[in-house]
């Protein structure tokens, strides 16, 4: 196990494997999505009606590279573990999107390296939790790991790949709890059964910071040109400040996690019809990678999709 | 140099009117530099006279005598708000220095369009901010203010920190007095004194950084009015009261705004509604029951008092201390005792009904569910007790003393022990989870939005899952705590033994504010309406309001107080080690 863990995540010949995942690709009306089929999910879903004795974690995820773009510049984590059985079984899931920038592809670099020496850190420390007995809860608080892995990531971009950054929204979910960590402006929503959506990350990016400022209004800040410029990105400046928290997974609803391919041309009421509409989470992310690339795609497109069941 | 003096104007023989005399003596050995400044001071006397403007002191007289020169001014009542800065504990709240930033701003503008030259105050900063003892602001110390003639470059004059860029290349018109403003309301807002800070340097310090309570929209005009270059400041000071009042009306300010100093000045003056004497210490909590006050004390007894007078209804004598706070159920007061018994008595008459043997003293206060009676001892058991018959359940062994109270939530039970665990168990007794804390977990657990939240003695302030125990976060106080968690708007209270009543966001684990008390903080905040109420050592009771950590009032008692209020019908209940039980309007 700890070998395939080393494989996923490991930073040994991270070079080779960069090049490999983000070789620009050319069918860009595929959105890929995570492998399971429909039939699964919705077999759970009409479960769901039923008392469900065990919570269930489930998500799926999409890409695009846009229309627009040559090279895909986000990345992307989702891995969901259920282990239940003797005690009771605690859902356990990593979710992170990032989406990179700076010249010479060193945007793929950053993006890349920050979803896996985010991801490898993070379940290093639980992989002893999920894969050994008798279990031991940790010392450190997972606010203070997630801000050591946003440390590790930020320190590596600055080192390896001088120049870029990359935003990050990453999700760790652990029984009812998400714990975030984020800069930039991917974007982390709640998304709550009577079609609230609650946009639960702050953006780091200029026009934010002058619209908070009351230096630009709603309308202004829509066509500010300056919209992509970051204040805070992963790989820049010395002292980084990642926003950390902890919300409660919204009840009977979803947690989406998207870059700003997707937040950027599509608005928050198609998010919510397309994800209610669709018969399986991996259809609406389906949907919503389809809508952003209808819109003109103008930007590499993420998202990530989680609900909880039971 | 300079003195000011409080005196009695003789004039008026029969009345006392006060006014400030303020001395300046002469040193200067040169003649040429003597006769400056006695011009100077001649100036702002000249300058004074010319002004009218309720921010601005009245000048009755001036005159000079030998090596000294006297201005007599009108008298502020009041203080300035470098002390009111410096005696707030905790930020001083927005709408308050809002209100008094458009009062500035006023003023500034009145002194700006001054005739037939501008009037630069050129001195803006705490300590030359008088606010009055109806909560208006006075501008004080003209000594440096000068009227304006353009281009004239003068020398530089003002105050490290809160001086603009262009004051220290000599030049200096009403837009320096703009950035002043913004450094004085920097200052006013945040507590950091610019004088100890690199000059320039607000833009790295924004103050909403450092105290998270300011609003956005004040902010922006703090940041506009702190400019480095003076065209991109507010153009003249009815811009920036323009801007001011619509961070005013934005935020709600503006109905507030005719309100005066904030009433943490009262405190002193407070007379109970009504006291109570026991003949021991008291170092519980209260519980109140449909108009009866139950408290325990260490006469031994448990007093049953009418909560609208402070009438003795009845006591129940057992054979120690009692620290744990009462339960009332099916008309039945249940507590326990250092006397190692778990009392039932009758809530009408304060007969016994049963008592339950522990092989310790009982510290920890019992909670019901499920026909079960729960609480913890110093035996090191968690037990569980038939509500009705008195008999044990169950017992849960741990490796220490257990004082902490057990929290009831999700069909599972919380507690802690003197041993730093954190257990949850069911309602059968089997574990669940255990946490494990550096030292001894005193305080009672709390329980929200799936978290479970305590303090311990190690110094943290912990969030749990409550599902598994996992650390969410941890929040290090100053000293260890025994306090319990009150909760109120995702924002968390609790004491520490390092003398402060710190509030903490639950969702980021960030201190918002804190408040300093004069001795250990072992009684657990209470939130009613929107103030937190909390005991401390130091024997005060103090009410803060609870999204700015402000001091309403305080109530001070002969001796410590170790136990938490119960607040209810604006009535605020608690006990005290000077042996008696207080009742306060909230």
């Amino acid at each position: 196990m700890a070998d395939f863990f080393q494989k996923l995540f490991g930073s040994k010949n991270k070079k080779e494997k960069n090049r490999e995942q983000t070789a620009p690709r050319r069918a860009v009306d595929l959105a890929v999505t995570a492998p399971l089929s429909d039939q699964q999910i919705n077999s759970i879903l009409m479960n769901q009606y039923l008392k469900y004795e065990m919570k269930q974690l489930v998500a799926a995820a999409g890409q695009s590279v846009g229309k627009q773009r040559e090279h895909n510049e986000d990345s992307l984590l989702a891995l969901t573990t259920t282990i239940a059985g003797g005690a009771d079984g605690v859902p356990f899931g990593l979710y992170i999107v990032a989406d990179g920038m700076g010249g010479h592809q060193f945007g793929e670099v950053a993006s890349n390296a920050a979803v896996r020496i985010m991801g490898g850190n993070i379940l290093r420390k639980f992989h002893s939790y999920l894969f050994n007995l008798p279990t031991q809860v940790l010392q450190e608080s997972l606010q203070e790991v997630m801000e050591a892995s946003v440390m590790e990531a930020h320190q590596y971009v600055q080192r390896e790949a001088p120049g870029s950054g990359t935003t990050v929204t990453a999700a760790l979910v652990l029984g009812q709890q998400v714990t975030i960590a984020h800069v930039g402006d991917s974007r982390a929503y709640s998304i709550f059964p009577d079609g609230r959506i609650e946009l639960i990350t702050r953006d780091h990016s200029l026009v934010k910071r002058l619209e908070e400022l009351g230096h630009l209004s709603k309308d202004e800040a829509a066509s500010f040109p300056h919209r992509n410029v970051l204040i805070r990105a992963l790989g820049q400046g010395e002292a980084l400040e990642a926003d950390i928290f902890t919300v409660p997974f919204p009840q009977g609803g979803y947690l989406l996690l998207c870059s700003d391919g997707l937040w950027g041309v599509v608005n928050e009421k198609d998010l919510y019809r397309f994800i209610s509409e669709a018969p399986s989470l991996h259809r609406a992310c389906q949907s919503m990678v389809e809508a952003a690339n209808a819109a003109g795609g103008p930007d590499n497109i993420s998202v990530v999709l989680m609900q909880m069941i039971g | 140099m300079g003195s000011v003096y409080r005196a009695r104007d003789l004039h008026f023989p029969n009345v006392v009117k006060l006014v400030a005399v303020k001395e300046m003596i002469n040193t200067a050995p040169d003649l040429l530099v003597r006769q400056t400044i006695v011009q100077n001071f001649e100036r702002e006397a000249n300058m004074l006279a010319t002004l009218n403007h309720p921010s601005i002191p009245r000048i009755y007289d001036y005159f000079t005598q030998d090596d000294r020169s006297y201005l007599v001014l009108e008298f502020i009542h009041g203080k300035d708000l470098e002390a009111v800065i410096s005696d707030t504990n905790g930020f001083l709240p927005e709408d308050q220095v809002v209100s008094w930033a458009i009062q500035l701003c006023d003023v500034l503008s009145y002194l700006h369009s001054h005739k037939p030259d501008p009037v630069i105050f050129r001195d803006m900063k705490p300590s030359n901010v008088m606010i009055n003892h109806n909560g208006d602001v006075v501008l004080v110390d003209f000594g440096i203010a000068k009227t304006f003639q353009s281009g004239q470059k003068g020398t530089m004059i003002g105050t490290e920190g809160y001086s603009p860029p262009e004051q220290y290349r000599g030049e200096a018109g009403p837009l320096a007095d703009i950035y002043s403003l913004g450094a004085t309301l920097h200052h006013a807002i945040t507590r950091r004194d610019p004088r100890l800070e690199p000059p320039f340097s607000f833009a790295e310090r924004p103050a909403r950084r450092i105290n998270p309570n300011v609003s956005n929209e004040f902010e922006a005009v703090i940041n506009v009015a702190l400019q480095y270059n003076p065209s991109d400041r507010f153009p003249n000071a009815d811009a920036m009261k323009e801007a001011l009042m619509n961070v005013a009306r934005k935020t709600g300010t503006l109905s507030k705004i005719a309100s005066a100093l904030p009433a943490a000045a009262s405190g002193t003056g407070i007379k109970p509604l009504w006291a109570f004497k026991c003949e021991d210490e008291i170092r519980g909590t209260p519980a109140l029951h449909q108009g009866t006050l139950l408290i325990g004390c260490y006469d031994n007894n448990l007093y049953a008092l009418n909560a609208a007078d402070g009438q003795f209804q009845w006591k129940y004598a057992t054979e120690g201390g009692i620290v744990s706070r009462p339960l009332v159920y099916d008309n039945n007061v249940i507590f326990g005792s250092e006397d190692k018994r778990l009392h039932v008595v009758g809530l009408r008459a304060g007969k016994v009904v049963w008592t339950y043997y522990t092989d310790g003293k009982i510290y920890s206060s019992p909670r019901i569910a499920d026909g079960h009676i729960f609480f913890g001892s110093e035996d090191q058991d968690l037990h569980a007790v038939n509500v009705n018959s008195g008999r044990s359940i169950w017992k849960y062994s741990t490796d220490g003393p257990i004082y902490s109270t057990p929290l009831i939530a999700n069909e599972m039970i919380f507690f802690g022990n003197e041993a730093g665990g954190l257990y949850a168990i069911d309602f059968r007794g089997s574990q669940k989870w255990r946490f494990q804390a550096k030292r001894a977990i005193t305080s009672s657990p709390v329980y929200s939005g799936q978290t479970v939240y305590f303090s311990s003695v190690d110094g943290n302030l912990y969030a749990l899952d409550a599902a598994n125990g996992w650390p969410i976060w941890k929040f290090r106080l100053g000293k260890g705590s025994i306090s319990t968690v009150a909760i109120a708007d995702n924002l968390l209270f609790v004491g520490a033994a390092d003398g402060f009543i710190y509030c903490v966001d639950a969702r980021t684990a960030k201190e918002v504010w804190r408040f300093r008390t004069d001795n250990q903080v072992s009684s657990s905040p209470y939130v009613y309406k929107d103030s937190v109420y909390c005991g401390s050592v130091d024997g005060c009771m103090y009410c803060l309001e609870y999204r700015t950590g402000r001091l309403r009032w305080k109530f001070e008692t002969k001796a410590a107080i170790t136990g938490s209020p119960v607040v209810f019908d604006d009535i605020v209940y608690f006990g005290s080690t000077d042996h008696h039980v207080y009742a306060l309007f909230a």
